[in-house]
């Protein structure tokens, strides 16, 4: 059965038939009819933000705390342009968003009218898929195709262009299950080379997990079957920035974080395994290091819906195309019905060397003096914060890689962090979505000062929906990833890299009706950040940081992973040469 | 699970051996590609060659089925072995794509492009020249008292060798229409 209606009210109603509740936007003329609509029902809340790239950074934080897709509607021109970054943002972290933009209409389309762009040219290249939408006939199915595209297989954004004209236009709605789609990626492995795996896993002497964002995609389930086959396994696990939660921080086969900044023992485990499983990651730049000598000595299996990333940059003997939860279920049957066996004395042998690593500890830290230590600042906030029902957003830099190695994520979802685009502005706005997602909870963004104030008016969101999300700023008045570069890179010319003209946090606070703490002495830290938790409402916690802290462990760019930096007393003089320093 | 109904026969992506052999010698391929006839779909395609660094040596494209709002892309490529994996894989990515297929190393296949030659010349140069285009199968579409537009269907071998043979003979211009491809024998 189809019903006519208006395009702006097929918006509205494929939302709310798609389960969508909430969604963040900007008006403005192109999408004026869309927001007439809204104005009429009770369904679906919208959230308005200060700026259109905080309302797709908000989607994505909603999207990756709740799981279901986030939306965004903004309008044509500017309103468009402006939610590039965080398309482009979605599309490297594979987040899945639906962005509504306006247009001007279609008989305009081409004239350079007032607020046009060429939306659709503009986003192809940062969208999983995007229509302009001409015939408010097919708006509908569109709309469903659109969360269809967005959620299955890899996901990811995508953006759809309607022109003002086909928003006042009547025309048929089409509901969600009349709507016939190609788009169906395969989730199923391959049985047969599913049972390699399991056979290289029985007689592999020193396996690793090495798991990333794919498995918190694949939804809960492929979290919790991850856990169930570490536990029968008993083999290490590490993860990507993107894969945190996936496997509990206090799981007792956990190594941490591996990477540029990720652990000693994650890192040398990578390099010296003899099977390593790739489970939802993709071989990331972050996560190689010199490609030549990544992992020479490996069998490589590698897990992933994308066939684009098996054998990208480097080459595996396992492939596996499919989605994680399902293959990993396959995976534990096999493995199971073959009698659960694996080289216990080698692995054990294996679990030696991982604790003599381990023995390095390489995040160990001194606090001491009057000044605090950023890694002291989220210990404390690691202690005071793990028992509640917690969200994590970060922006992009040392705070984010230090709250990467010093907070403990226990579930999937919890961890919300701009990995591939490493998007300065990120955090705030993505612990607006993730607060609306989850009204209850306690939501942190760890940010640095120069990040935070890339998107800080959407203080004004946060105060107007009263969304109480903890700014939890790393104030050390440097751009202090680009001054640590700088330091090891640029014979210590720390060309723009302080942030001069910094704002009074708790004024700048004060001046939206927001609390604001600052706290710069270690014996008030507990107490200052009691006090943040205990506020409820909105805070901007100004933390003033050791200023010239570097950010370690580091693998050196062009460097294997057995090579890496730990600690302040690293030899840093020479640490990345020319064929290093040109890589990012 | 997708509200959505999804079509038979649907596409799964996954038509790629995802363990070739690499080796660092560059090849040269032709692919292929089948798509939902919408706007912007070849963009995508030439966007994505563009913005992964991938060559175009040859491109056409045109409806092949009106009915079914298929069009049919045929690219030529090079790259070493792991490239042309990943230019597959990422074709294969986006969603009004149905099939890739790599006529290079499925099965033999056949290509002819076609070009028109505008040659220009008196005396002796001229009657060489129509006699090479008779050699080469090439009509004469279009003449003139001093010029000739030669017609010639063949490989991209034939036609650059034909476009050789006609240079010292008054070669005005050539155009192309790039690669054709088609696989043999009964099966589509």
């Amino acid at each position: 059965m189809t019903k006519a209606m208006t395009g702006a009210k097929m918006v509205v109603q494929a939302l709310i038939d798609q389960g969508v509740d909430t969604v963040f936007g900007y008006p403005g003329g192109a999408v004026l009819p869309i927001y007439d609509e809204i104005f009429q029902q009770n369904s679906i809340k919208h959230v308005l933000v200060r700026h259109e790239q905080g309302a797709v950074h908000a989607a994505e934080g909603y999207a990756r705390s709740t799981g279901k897709p986030g939306v965004a509607l903004v309008t044509s021109g500017p309103g468009a342009t402006n939610a590039v970054t965080g398309l482009t943002d979605a599309l490297m972290d594979s987040i899945p968003i639906v962005v509504l933009t306006g247009q001007v209409p279609t008989f305009m389309i081409g004239s350079d009218a007032f607020q046009e762009c060429d939306t659709v040219g503009i986003t192809r290249p940062c969208t999983k898929h995007n229509w302009l939408v001409k015939e408010t006939d097919k708006l509908s199915s569109v709309l469903h195709e659109a969360f269809h595209i967005a959620t299955s297989g890899r996901p990811g954004p995508v953006v759809i262009d309607i022109p003002k004209d086909v928003q006042f236009a009547t025309g048929e709605y089409t509901e969600a299950r009349q709507v016939e789609t190609h788009y169906n990626p395969q989730v199923k492995g391959d049985m047969a080379i599913i049972t390699e795996l399991a056979i290289a896993m029985e007689t592999a002497k020193r396996p690793l997990f090495y798991t990333g964002g794919g498995v918190i995609n694949s939804g809960p389930a492929a979290s919790q079957l991850l856990r169930e086959l570490v536990a029968a396994t008993g083999f290490p696990i590490t993860s990507t920035l993107m894969g945190l939660g996936c496997y509990p921080a206090s799981g007792e086969n956990w190594l941490g974080m591996l990477g540029m900044h990720g652990l000693y023992e994650a890192n040398m485990a990578m390099h010296d395994c003899d099977l390593m499983i790739n489970i939802g990651a993709r071989f990331d730049d972050r996560i190689t290091g010199r490609l030549d000598a990544f992992s020479p000595g490996s069998t490589k299996a590698h897990i992933d819906i994308d066939a684009s990333s098996i054998n990208k940059v480097i080459k595996v003997d396992i492939p596996i195309l499919g989605d994680v939860a399902h293959v990993l279920e396959d995976l534990l049957n096999v493995w199971k019905s073959r009698g659960r066996k694996t080289d216990k004395e080698s692995v054990q042998k294996w679990w030696h060397e991982i604790n003599d690593w381990r023995k390095v500890d390489c995040l160990k830290f001194e606090q001491k003096g009057k000044v605090i230590k950023p890694q002291y600042a989220l210990s404390r906030l690691e202690e005071l914060t793990k028992k509640h029902d917690r969200y994590i957003c970060t922006e992009v830099g040392q705070h984010q890689m230090w709250a990467a190695q010093y907070l403990g994520f226990e579930d999937p979802n919890r961890w919300m962090t701009s990995g591939g685009l490493g998007t300065m502005g990120y955090g705030f706005p993505a612990s607006i979505g993730v607060q609306m997602g989850h009204p209850d909870a306690l939501v942190i963004n760890v940010a640095g000062e120069a990040s935070w104030l890339m998107n800080m008016q959407e203080l004004g969101t946060a105060m107007q929906y009263n969304l109480p999300v903890k700014q939890f700023i790393l104030n050390n008045e440097r751009l202090g990833m680009v001054r640590q570069w700088q330091e090891l890179l640029h014979g210590e010319r720390y060309s723009s890299s302080w942030s001069e003209s910094l704002p009074d946090f708790v004024k700048l606070a004060e001046a939206f009706g927001a609390k604001g703490i600052i706290c710069s002495d270690p014996a008030d830290l507990d107490d200052a950040i009691m006090e943040m938790l205990n506020h409820d409402g909105p805070v901007l916690f100004d933390c003033l940081v050791e200023k010239h802290e570097n950010c370690f462990p580091m693998i050196p760019s062009g460097k294997p992973h057995n090579e890496m930096l730990l600690g302040e007393n690293a030899d840093t003089a020479n640490a990345i040469q020319a064929g290093g320093a040109v890589m990012v | 699970m997708s509200p959505l109904k999804i079509k038979k026969g649907s596409t799964s992506h996954s038509a790629y051996d995802l363990r070739p052999t690499f080796s660092d010698k560059e090849e040269r391929h032709t692919l292929a590609v089948l798509v939902e006839n919408e706007p912007g779909v070849l963009s995508r395609v030439i966007g994505l060659f563009a913005g992964r660094g991938y060559n175009i040596d040859s491109l056409t494209v045109a409806e092949v089925d009106h009915l079914g709002h298929r069009s049919r892309i045929t690219i030529v490529t090079s790259g070493t072995p792991q490239i042309i994996v990943q230019i597959k894989a990422q074709l294969g990515r986006i969603v009004d794509v149905h099939e890739v297929n790599d006529l290079t190393v499925e099965g033999p296949s056949v290509e002819r492009e076609l070009a028109l030659f505008k040659v220009t010349g008196t005396g002796n140069d001229r009657i060489e020249a129509i006699r090479l285009a008779d050699i080469f199968r090439a009509s004469v579409v279009d003449s003139t008292l001093e010029s000739f537009v030669f017609e010639i269907t063949g490989t991209p071998e034939k036609i650059d060798a034909f476009a050789e043979l006609m240079r010292p003979l008054g070669l005005e211009e050539i155009a192309r229409t790039g690669v054709a491809a088609l696989s043999r024998g009964a099966v589509a």
